[in-house]
């Protein structure tokens, strides 16, 4: 595991990250490294340039600014998992934090980091989809907003630019629950997801008024489901509505065979999971 | 021969603060100034022809030595093997490749990364050839794996592979066919798949090599469970006598087999230090450690039981293609071979078999921890289970009605080897009450009452090890084809140094099984020694006995015996020493405390370094006694050892993802007396997890052009702790009289014992659903299948 010679720089500021990446088209953004390094040893990938972002005073932190949650680029899964602003808020996300990796990917990875990574199979995706985030980029012409549900475009490709730098995700207050479940490749929940689904539902007066859905592991990106939000909304949220509404799991998906599921299967656990994470985003 | 009872205190491990701490020395960490680093060329392809090779480019890079291809290197002749069935191995790929991965050029340069851009820069023009990879399509020579050679090496059957004694038995076939016939019986079979493993050591291979110019000899560090064979291969190739080849495998990082082979790029890496005269590295990367070293198991066959409908079993036929890979390594042929030793497990009954060893274009196999044991238990134990639920009797009645029994012992099985000592019945009713089987059955029942998958499973084992015997030599137990002809020998150094602290060096050496605690305790039990004034040194030929190695669960049985010897005949000299100091009778003499008192004179005493000044100073020592106070002991067993024991998991499947939880997990294992039992508990830890592992994770998938589709671990997934719930371990003890101190060895059992346990089990929760088999690994998509394919 030998990656071929690269340059690296750790600037001060975003604007001197950015700067790096807009004059260096071989430049690559590392931050807990978790998803590149293995990407470089195994020659898979081979930036001419490092821009490790870890110095940048500010990234690390969770903060609550009143209607939302703010999540920075350096705040590690272990962080997220434990933060308690994510646990109250954004419980689907401190789930799918806590399911990511191993103990050490989680000590050393970033959730933005594995955002920006955009795996397939990653877990954080589909629930910061399913919460309504917001990721806000940082690029030589200032900083732009892309909703969570358009910033995952094919296997391992983002909305980002490549001078651009996924600096925060924003996680807007409010609904009633929220869940991420998964079937991991070693079965139960450990390593990536083979299926996983992350559930945010809205419901005040004992009828659910907005759900949103959202699926990894199955096809070619995460993605939000539209039609099983849709199904639940007016509904009680009761077991019979919840499977019904699971069904369209894969509606809009591109199914992927791996080693671990074919089609087939892949759908009927996107199905299975979306039903769980749903019960258990309506649970108290 | 007499056991001793004395040993079994559970001692913290000696070698682990270094360890823990990462303060011990790999091979990775011994440093040589001025070395260069190797890299290798590997197949893109598992069947080619090599049409050309283009080096230029890379041969001109800064800081490149040297690239080496077949043509530099033939005159080496082929890796030796130990079973030499079959084609072996070139050095480097010569005209063709027949593996994925296979090594086709060598590169030699200033460090690894820019070895790594040359091997980037060569270019290396191939067409391909058709691969067979199926066994059945193997078996049926429909494509070659070598063009123009057979893909069939040879058939353990019936009885002619052990002139002298397999031809003279009984032919079981015409009885089985009989039973078959007989209108009150009946006969189950199942086809399984024994799938294809990658053993994954935490520390891969890793060699060092260094030819000195000036004394005509090598010093080869290599990560190694072998040295002195390796040593012996190296000075057979290079023409040199064993003596002028140093072998070092200082600490080793896991070994299970895979590091019990010789390897192309020992051979290599000795070669290039020689010609450019400068030390040569080459340290395994995870990404080709699955074809740079040996893969295991790899059978597809079928299991047949016929037997009367009140659990007699009249016969047992197993017929299995095996897969050896592309070409034959150490033992590849001979895996098989010692699944064969205990095809029939613990049960007395006629035993027809025929194991075909084929060659595909899929890297080598040879052993992998259990090596053909935990094959042949699987298939046994698993079509025990089918029978037992065909005539509707309890799995654990059915097993204990076909035991062979205790008064029998030694007992010469269907196969013709002689066990020596068992107590099955006992073994498998300690666990069944430890673990509240029937308890345990009520408790599935009502759950399955309730709509849920739950199930048991039951496995019983015996192994076979100790390795051993002198008269297995002729069998391929010697280490002859390394230009080391000698048997399974045990072998140990017992020095009391003139401070009166010991050395102890061993013939064996540890890849994590705790040698160094183990042998201390054998040692201290002896003279009286303080366990931290004992030094155990392992790995290094130049200073250790002619050691065999470590494997087959061989190491205590054998060299621990050696040792065991070698420190009486140093007590019985300090002994003589002891009471010519104290004017006292040598058989009044005993060691305790760090010294040597008189029997009933607890006052009267001399401590170790007073004996040992003694020793080191003869004229203070009896008329005529030599000085020195060392021994070295070796040991030849008069037959291998044969542990057993029990499994019992209780799992439950969730239909809706086919996903296993496994509830609980029970194990009895019986390994005869016990040195040490944390380190045999721990043994059988990392042994239920890697037979786990087979049953529930881990795959090697080739497509059916040979490439290989798990080669990283995020496509091969292997347990973790995390994984894995508590095992709870007990253990009844059956010693043996192989050797003296009743031992039989406990490396493999937990892995012989395991991965038929838990198909048994969720086997046993789908029962309802009226599914009779899932082949391993049962990952959730299997048995998902398995569930759905039920339902219709």
């Amino acid at each position: 595991m030998y990656p071929r010679k690269f340059d690296y720089t750790a600037p001060q500021t975003i604007a001197d990250a950015v700067a790096v990446l807009a004059a260096d088209e071989g430049a690559k953004v590392m931050a807990g490294g978790m998803s590149l390094l293995p990407l470089m040893k195994m020659r898979l990938l081979s930036p001419a340039t490092i821009v490790d972002i870890g110095r940048i005073d500010g990234l690390d932190r969770i903060e609550d600014r009143g209607d939302h949650i703010a999540i920075g680029a350096l705040v590690r899964h272990a962080e997220t998992a434990a933060s308690d602003l994510v646990r109250v808020h954004a419980p689907a996300l401190a789930q799918a934090a806590s399911l990511t990796g191993d103990v050490q990917v989680r000590n050393k990875g970033t959730t933005c980091g594995s955002l920006a990574h955009a795996d397939i199979a990653a877990d954080q995706t589909a629930a910061v989809i399913a919460l309504g985030a917001t990721m806000v980029a940082n690029g030589p012409g200032g900083t732009r907003e892309i909703a969570a549900a358009d910033f995952f475009v094919d296997t391992l490709t983002s909305a980002l630019a490549p001078d651009e730098i996924l600096t925060e995700v924003r996680i807007p207050k409010g609904g009633s629950g929220s869940a991420y479940d998964k079937l991991g490749r070693r079965g139960g929940r450990s390593d990536y997801a083979v299926a996983g689904a992350a559930a945010w539902v809205d419901k005040p007066n004992g009828t659910i008024t907005a759900a949103r859905v959202a699926v990894t592991g199955i096809g070619t990106k995460p993605m939000l489901v539209d039609a099983v939000g849709a199904a639940l909304v007016g509904t009680d949220g009761s077991p019979e509505a919840i499977a019904a509404a699971a069904e369209h799991a894969t509606e809009g998906v591109t199914l992927l065979e791996d080693l671990y599921g074919s089609e087939e299967y892949k759908a009927h656990l996107a199905k299975v999971y979306a039903a769980r994470a749903l019960t258990a985003a309506l649970g108290d | 021969m007499s056991t001793t009872s004395v040993l079994g205190g559970v001692v913290r491990r000696k070698e682990d603060p270094a360890l823990i701490r990462g303060e011990g020395l790999y091979v990775d960490d011994i440093k040589l100034p001025g070395e260069l680093a190797a890299a290798f060329v590997r197949s893109p392809f598992a069947h080619a022809r090599i049409m050309s090779i283009d080096a230029s480019a890379a041969t001109a890079m800064d800081g490149v030595h040297a690239v080496y291809t077949a043509d530099d290197v033939r005159h080496l002749g082929p890796v030796l093997a130990q079973v030499a069935v079959g084609t072996l191995r070139p050095p480097l790929a010569d005209g063709a490749v027949h593996h994925i991965g296979e090594a086709v050029a060598m590169v030699v340069a200033d460090d690894r990364y820019i070895a790594q851009d040359a091997v980037d820069a060569i270019f290396v023009e191939y067409e391909p050839l058709p691969a067979v990879v199926d066994l059945k399509a193997a078996a049926a020579d429909e494509v070659q794996a070598h063009e123009g050679v057979s893909n069939v090496l040879l058939a353990w059957s019936g009885q002619d592979w052990w002139p002298g004694v397999t031809d003279e038995l009984p032919d079981a076939k015409p009885v089985i066919e009989e039973a078959k016939a007989r209108d009150d019986t009946v006969t189950v079979s199942l086809e399984m798949v024994n799938q294809r493993l990658i053993p994954t050591a935490i520390e891969p291979r890793a060699v060092l090599a260094n030819w000195h110019a000036g004394y005509g000899s090598f010093e080869l560090w290599s990560s190694t469970q072998i040295p002195h064979a390796l040593a012996g291969a190296i000075a057979k190739i290079f023409g040199l006598p064993s003596n002028k080849v140093r072998v070092v495998a200082p600490e080793v990082g896991g070994g299970f087999g895979l590091k019990l082979n010789i390897y192309p790029d020992e051979i290599l890496c000795c070669f290039a230090s020689q010609r450019l005269g400068k030390p040569v590295r080459w340290t395994e990367t995870r990404r080709e450690a699955p074809a740079s070293s040996i893969q295991g198991r790899g059978w597809v066959g079928t299991a047949t039981i016929v037997g009367t409908r009140d659990g007699e079993i009249l016969g047992y036929e197993l017929d299995a293609i095996c897969d050896m890979g592309a070409y034959s390594q150490n033992f590849t042929v001979a895996i098989p071979l010692l699944g064969l030793f205990v095809a029939p497990g613990q049960y007395n009954i006629p035993t027809a078999y025929t194991l075909t060893c084929v060659v595909t274009n899929t890297p080598t196999t040879d052993a992998y921890r259990g090596a053909g044991r935990p094959e042949a238990a699987y298939y046994l134990e698993r079509v025990v289970d089918r029978y037992a639920r065909e005539i509707g009797m309890d799995p654990a009645e059915v097993r204990k009605k076909n035991f062979w029994q205790p008064d029998q012992f030694p007992a010469t099985t269907a196969v013709g080897l002689t066990m020596d000592s068992g107590n099955y019945a006992a073994n498998l009713d300690a666990l069944l009450e430890k673990a509240d089987y029937e308890g345990m059955k009520a408790r599935r029942d009502a759950a399955r009452a309730d709509g849920r998958l739950v199930g048991i499973g039951l496995s019983t084992y015996v192994e076979v090890c100790g390795f051993g015997p002198s008269a297995l030599a002729g069998l391929g137990f010697s280490w002859s084809e390394y230009g080391q002809p000698a048997a399974f020998n045990g072998s140990g150094v017992v020095r009391v140094n003139p401070d009166g602290s010991c050395t102890v060096i061993i013939g064996t050496g540890p890849s994590g099984q705790g040698h160094e605690t183990t042998w201390a305790q054998i040692v201290s039990d002896q003279l009286g020694i303080e366990l931290d004034q004992i030094e155990v040194l392992h790995g290094d030929t130049a200073e250790s006995p002619f050691g065999v190695g470590t494997f087959g669960s061989r190491s205590l049985a054998v060299d621990g015996t050696a040792t065991f010897e070698a420190s009486a005949r140093v007590k019985d000299k300090a002994a003589a020493i002891a009471a010519h100091l104290l004017e006292a009778a040598p058989e009044d003499i005993r060691f305790a405390d760090g010294g040597a008192h008189v029997a009933g004179s607890p006052d009267k005493t001399v401590s170790w370094p007073e004996i040992a000044t003694s020793a080191y100073q003869p004229h203070t020592l009896p008329e005529g006694m030599e000085g020195g106070l060392e021994s070295t002991a070796v040991f030849s067993p008069g037959n291998a050892t044969w542990p057993f024991g029990s499994h019992l998991a209780l799992v439950e499947v969730d239909p809706d993802t086919g996903n296993v939880e496994i509830l609980e997990y029970w194990a009895m294992d019986d390994c005869g007396n016990v040195v040490n039992p944390m380190i045999v508990d721990g043994q059988i830890h990392g042994g239920i997890a890697q037979g786990i592992g087979q049953a529930m994770f881990e795959a090697a998938i080739y497509d059916d052009d040979g490439n290989l589709l798990s080669s990283s671990l995020m496509d091969y997934p292997i347990p973790t702790a995390a994984d894995l719930p508590s095992f709870r371990l007990d253990r009844t003890t059956t010693p043996t009289d192989v050797n003296p101190l009743g031992v039989k060895g406990i490396g493999e059992a937990g892995t012989i014992g395991s991965a038929q346990t838990i198909v048994n089990a969720v086997v046993d929760a789908l029962e309802p659903l009226g599914v009779e088999h899932v082949d391993m690994p049962l990952r959730p998509r299997n048995v998902w299948q398995a569930i759905n394919g039920a339902r219709g």
